[in-house]
C-alpha cells in the first residue's frame, strides 16, 4: 500500500514540482499517472522509489515513511520495488540472462536461487530462448521485456513504470501492456506514468492526472483526457 | 560478505579490467611510469645514503702527539680527549705502526721507507672517532687546544663540504619523490574517474535494484588495487633485473671500500615491497576518491 500525505517538492533550483499531493494506492491496484509534460508526473513516481525526497509531507510504503528513511536504508526499500524505464536501462555488455541475474547478484542471492528465479521470469516474459543474446541483438519490445523481467525477479509488491511504452511502436506496446496486466493479476501493484492515450482509454484502469504539481483528477476507470 | 559475493567482486573487477581495455592500459601505464621513476630515485637515494654513511664512518680525527711527550703526558692527553662527550672511541697507533702502514700503502716502492725503521721521524697518533660524524670539526678544534697535541688532522673543509652536498642531494631527492607520488595519485584518480564514469550506468542500475553502497564500491576498490599492483610489476621486475646486473658488474670493479653498492639481497626485495605497496595504495586511493563522488546521492 502506498499513501502520500500533503507531499510538496521544490527542487534546489526553485522549481516547484509537487504542490500538495495526497493519494492512496491499495495493494494490487493498477494506476495510470497522466498529465502534460513537466506537470510533476516524473517527480510523483520518483518519490515512490525514493529517487527524490519530498520537501515536506509523508510517503508511506508498506508502513515505512520514505520521507524519513535514512540513505543507508534505501537499498533495502528498492529490493521491494521494481522499476521500469522508457529507455530500458539494460547493461549492453551483459547478456539477457546476466542482465536479469544482476538484480539478484547485487543483493547477494545464492547462485542456485538466482538461476531458478531468472529462468522463471524469463519464461514469464517469453524470452527463454534469448537468454544468451545481448541487448543490441534484441528489438525494443524484447529489451523492455528483459527490463520488466529484471524489475520483477525479486517478486516485489510494487512495480513502478515511467513511460514504459514511450520508445516502442503501438503494436509492441500492446504486448508490453499485456505483460503488465499479467503481473498485476498476480497481485502486484502497478503505478505507470504514461503518455499513451490509446492504451489508457482501452485498458481501463484507475487514472490519476497531475497538472502543475497537483492531482486534478482521480477516477477508478478513467480516460486519458488529453489531446496530445 | 559471502564467499560467492567476494568471488563475484573479484570476477567483476578482473572482467572490467579487460572490458575497459584502453583505460586499463592507460591507468597501468601511469602507475608504471611513476613507480619506475620513484623506484630509480629510491635506488639512487638509498645508495647515496649508503655511500654517505660509509664516508661518514671513515671520517676520523688524527691527533699527532708531540715527540717530547712522555708516557704520562700521553695518558693525560688521552684522558682529556676521552672526556669530550662527543667522542666515541680512541685508538692508539704507535709511530712504528704508523711507519708500517705507510710502507704498506706505498706498495712495492714502500720498501725504500724501511730505512726509517732505524730512526723513525713519525709521531705517535691517537685516532679519534666521534659519535656523530658531523661533530668531527668541533671535536678536532677542541683537541687542538690540548697540550702535546702537536697536530690535528681531520680532512679540514673537505668533510664539511661533503656533508653539505649530501644533505642537499638527499633533500632534493626526497622532494622529487613526494612530488612524483602526488602526480601519480592524481593521474590514477583521474583515470579511474573516467573508468567509473564509463560505468555510471551500471552503478545507476545497481542502486535501482537495491545494491548497498558497500557492495557497489567493492569491485572498484579491487579494480583500483589491481591497476596499482599490476602497474608496479613492470617497475619491480625491470628495476630488479637492471640493478642485479649493475651490481654484479660493479662489485668486482669498485675496490674503494666506501664506494660499494647496497647488496641486491635484501635491498631490492625491500624496494620491490615498497613499490608494490605504493602501487596498491595509490590505486585504491584513486579509485575510492572517484567512487565516492558517484555514490553521494
Amino acid at each position: 500500500m502506498i499513501e502520500m500525505q500533503d507531499v510538496y517538492k521544490t527542487y534546489s533550483n526553485g522549481v516547484v514540482a509537487l504542490n500538495g499531493v495526497s493519494v492512496r494506492i491499495k495493494q494490487g491496484e493498477f494506476v495510470y499517472v497522466v498529465g502534460p509534460s513537466g506537470a510533476g508526473k516524473s517527480t510523483f513516481v520518483k518519490m515512490m522509489y525514493r529517487e527524490e525526497k519530498p520537501t515536506s509531507g509523508s510517503i508511506m510504503i508498506n508502513g515505512v515513511n520514505l520521507a524519513k528513511l535514512k540513505d543507508s536504508k534505501v537499498p533495502l526499500l528498492r529490493r521491494h520495488i521494481g522499476v521500469v524505464f522508457q529507455d530500458f536501462k539494460l547493461l549492453p555488455k551483459l547478456t539477457v540472462y546476466e542482465n536479469v541475474a544482476f538484480a539478484l547478484e547485487v543483493i547477494e542471492e545464492s547462485p542456485k536461487t538466482i538461476k531458478k528465479k531468472v529462468m522463471e521470469v524469463l519464461d514469464l516474459v517469453g524470452l527463454k530462448h534469448k537468454v544468451r543474446s545481448y541487448p543490441n541483438e534484441l528489438s525494443g519490445g524484447e529489451q523492455q521485456r528483459v527490463s520488466i523481467a529484471r524489475s520483477i525477479v525479486n517478486s516485489p509488491k510494487i512495480v513502478i513504470a515511467d513511460e514504459p511504452t514511450g520508445n516502442l511502436d503501438p503494436e509492441t506496446s500492446w504486448g508490453i501492456m499485456e505483460l503488465f496486466e499479467q503481473i498485476n493479476d498476480r497481485g502486484t501493484t502497478i503505478v505507470m506514468a504514461t503518455h499513451n492515450r490509446e492504451i489508457v482509454n482501452t485498458i481501463k484502469r484507475r487514472v490519476i492526472a497531475i497538472e502543475n504539481g497537483k492531482i486534478v483528477r482521480d477516477e477508478a476507470r478513467g480516460e486519458y483526457g488529453y489531446d496530445d | 560478505m559471502t564467499i560467492n559475493t567476494l568471488k563475484r567482486h573479484m570476477r567483476e573487477s578482473v572482467k572490467s579490467l579487460g572490458r575497459n581495455g584502453w583505460m586499463t592500459f592507460a591507468s597501468i601505464s601511469a602507475v608504471t611510469v611513476t613507480l619506475l621513476l620513484v623506484g630509480v630515485f629510491l635506488v639512487i637515494m638509498f645508495n647515496m645514503n649508503h655511500f654517505a654513511k660509509n664516508i661518514e664512518d671513515d671520517v676520523e680525527i688524527r691527533v699527532y702527539i708531540d715527540l717530547t711527550a712522555t708516557e704520562k703526558d700521553k695518558q693525560a692527553l688521552r684522558a682529556k680527549i676521552d672526556a669530550i662527550p662527543e667522542v666515541k672511541e680512541i685508538q692508539y697507533s704507535s709511530k712504528e705502526n704508523e711507519l708500517k702502514n705507510l710502507i704498506k700503502s706505498f706498495g712495492e716502492e714502500g720498501s725504500s721507507f724501511r730505512l726509517f725503521e732505524q730512526d723513525n721521524p713519525l709521531s705517535d697518533v691517537y685516532v679519534v672517532k666521534t659519535v656523530k660524524p658531523t661533530d668531527t670539526m668541533k671535536v678536532a678544534k677542541q683537541i687542538e687546544t690540548f697540550k702535546f697535541a702537536h697536530k690535528v688532522k681531520y680532512g679540514q673543509g673537505e668533510v664539511e663540504k661533503l656533508f653539505k652536498t649530501l644533505k642537499i642531494a638527499r633533500n632534493i631527492g626526497l622532494g622529487l619523490i613526494i612530488g612524483l607520488l602526488f602526480t601519480a595519485m592524481f593521474l590514477i584518480s583521474n583515470t579511474i574517474k573516467i573508468t567509473i564514469f564509463a560505468r555510471r550506468r551500471e552503478i545507476e542500475i545497481m542502486r535501482l535494484v537495491g545494491a548497498t553502497n558497500g557492495f557497489i564500491r567493492w569491485p572498484f576498490f579491487l579494480e583500483g588495487l589491481w591497476l596499482g599492483v599490476i602497474g608496479a610489476v613492470v617497475p619491480v621486475v625491470s628495476l630488479s633485473f637492471v640493478y642485479y646486473n649493475i651490481y654484479e658488474f660493479v662489485k668486482p670493479r669498485l675496490a674503494v671500500p666506501f664506494m660499494q653498492l647496497l647488496p641486491f639481497n635484501p635491498f631490492m626485495w625491500q624496494i620491490s615491497a615498497v613499490l608494490l605497496l605504493l602501487g596498491a595504495c595509490i590505486g585504491v586511493w584513486g579509485s575510492m576518491m572517484s567512487v565516492r563522488k558517484f555514490l553521494k546521492v
